[in-house]
């Protein structure tokens, strides 16, 4: 589903990305975990074709990044640190306005649905601009999963929502996993990664340093892969 | 395709104004302002002060312009949306062409506002052809809009945009302003050339052609995080 080979990001004269491979298979949801500044969010830009590859091909189901940019994006789902949202409109007028973007028809039905499903429905129209910083992340989840993406790519979901919110992330993840969809996080939570991922990558360095399926929740497993890869490096950064 | 994404985001751009009017509200103070203090400054009784009222409108438009274009990227720059239209399946001209749109639409507003404003307060007759004069304040602004939208994403990658796009923006649309400026001219203080100023107007025409193509098939390059 996502293929990539070789990547490189520079920015200036600081290489970021430095020659990261990866192969990422239909219906994978893929952590991505590593210390702060190893590049995660940067991996994630470029598939999301907000930054352009240095060097290094991206394709995603086939396709190629630097020539069939708009038809990868109607497949793909985003949801950086940033809410992406217009404050002064409500969620209602804020995912209106994203499904028009997508080109979508019919949308009434499913914008009061994914409202709903957020638990936002007491909300629906009042301004963005009132709402707390979890409340805020509910809607930008509603958003990135708007146009019913095939693959979703998720910057640190978790932080700023409180439990009963992430209980609502991780089902919406799940319901993705059920209709195959391939999701990347990126998390510093190792519970919650363990919980919804069957695979982690672990990004150090602007390298991928490991890669590995994980299996039954094991988050031993993976809080010992981590300790071996990043921790007792001085330079981890 | 392109043209539904376009006038989505223009919608959008317009709504926002009609909840909040930061924008358009900054441009109407601005154009009246400039009218009130012209107006105490010159003698509105005196004829020769007629021949400002040409200029005098061009001023209100490049500068109450330049108010809106600067705020049409910025304001993306706010949780980052303007990511949200890049990582959206919009071709980058219909996000040039929505943005061109709502600017345009602003501008016009302001116009269609400030100008008769401007002709009351000066106590000017209009003997000119009215169709034209519009047709003379349209295609000028069209040609300044679109360069101007097209800079404006250009500068708003930069910290200092608010500084940048007149400065960037004077250099390309002085042709378009020097055009428009003699055209209006001419229409309302001497109509018997009225000849030259249709050839004003072609160039302006000519010009804005060459500079609306140009800047919508290169947005796809601007934008570039
Ligand atoms: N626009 C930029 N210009 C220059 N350097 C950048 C830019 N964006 C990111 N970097 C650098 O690239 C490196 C990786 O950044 P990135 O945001 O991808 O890290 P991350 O793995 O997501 O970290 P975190 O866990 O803190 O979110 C950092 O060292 C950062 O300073
Ligand atoms: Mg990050």
């Amino acid at each position: 589903m996502i293929k990539i080979d070789n990547l490189i990001k520079r920015v200036g004269d600081k290489v970021i990305l430095k020659g990261v491979s990866l192969n990422i298979t239909k219906g994978e949801t893929v952590g991505i975990l590593g210390p702060n500044g190893a590049g995660k969010s940067t991996l994630l830009k470029v598939i999301a074709t907000l930054l352009k590859p240095t060097s290094g091909e991206v394709t995603i189901d086939g396709l190629d990044l630097k020539k069939d940019p708009i038809k990868i994006k109607s497949k793909l789902g985003y949801l950086p640190h940033a809410s992406l949202l217009y404050d002064h409109f409500t969620p209602y007028e804020n995912l209106k306005f994203f499904s028009k973007v997508y080109y979508l028809d019919n949308v009434e039905e499913r914008i009061h649905k994914l409202i709903d499903d957020v638990g936002l429905r007491l909300f629906t129209h009042e301004p963005v601009k009132s709402f707390s910083r979890g409340m805020v992340q509910r809607i930008a989840i509603a958003r990135s999963i708007i146009h019913d993406p095939e693959i979703l790519l998720l910057d640190e979901p978790h932080t700023g929502l409180d439990q009963q919110a992430i209980g609502i992330l991780n089902n919406v993840v799940a319901k993705l996993q059920e209709r195959d969809v391939t999701t990347l996080i990126v998390t510093h939570d190792f519970l919650q990664a363990a919980k919804v991922c069957d695979r982690i990558v672990i990004v150090r360095n602007g390298r991928i340093a490991d890669d590995f399926l994980l299996e039954g929740q094991d988050i031993n497993l993976l809080q010992k892969r981590y300790q071996s890869v990043v921790e007792g490096d001085s330079n981890a950064i | 395709m392109l043209f539904k994404g376009a006038m989505a985001l223009a919608w959008k751009d317009l709504y926002t104004e009609w909840k909040t009017k930061q924008t358009i509200s900054t441009m109407l103070i601005f154009a009246g302002l400039v009218v009130i203090v012209f107006s105490f400054a010159f003698d509105p009784m005196n004829t020769t002060v007629k021949a400002i009222i040409p200029g005098l409108i061009w001023v209100i438009i490049v500068f109450a312009g330049l108010l809106g274009l600067n705020r049409s990227f910025t304001s993306e720059g706010k949780n980052d949306t303007i990511h949200a239209l890049i990582v959206a399946p919009l071709d980058p001209s219909s996000i040039y062409l929505g943005k061109f749109i709502s600017n345009l639409v602003m501008i016009l507003i302001v116009e269609i506002i400030s100008i008769p404003f401007l002709f009351i307060l000066f106590d000017f007759k209009f003997h000119a052809n009215l169709l034209y004069f519009i047709l003379t304040i349209f295609i000028g602004t069209f040609g300044f809009v679109s360069a101007g939208t097209f800079l404006a994403a250009l500068s708003s990658n930069s910290r200092s945009s608010e500084m940048l796009l007149p400065i960037i923006l004077f250099p390309i649309s002085t042709p378009i302003l020097i055009g428009a400026v003699q055209a209006t001219k001419i229409q309302l203080i001497s109509p018997d050339k009225f000849a030259s100023a249709i050839s004003w107007m072609q160039l302006i025409t000519a010009y804005d052609l060459i500079i609306f193509v140009a800047c919508f098939i290169l947005y796809e390059y601007v934008q570039e995080v």
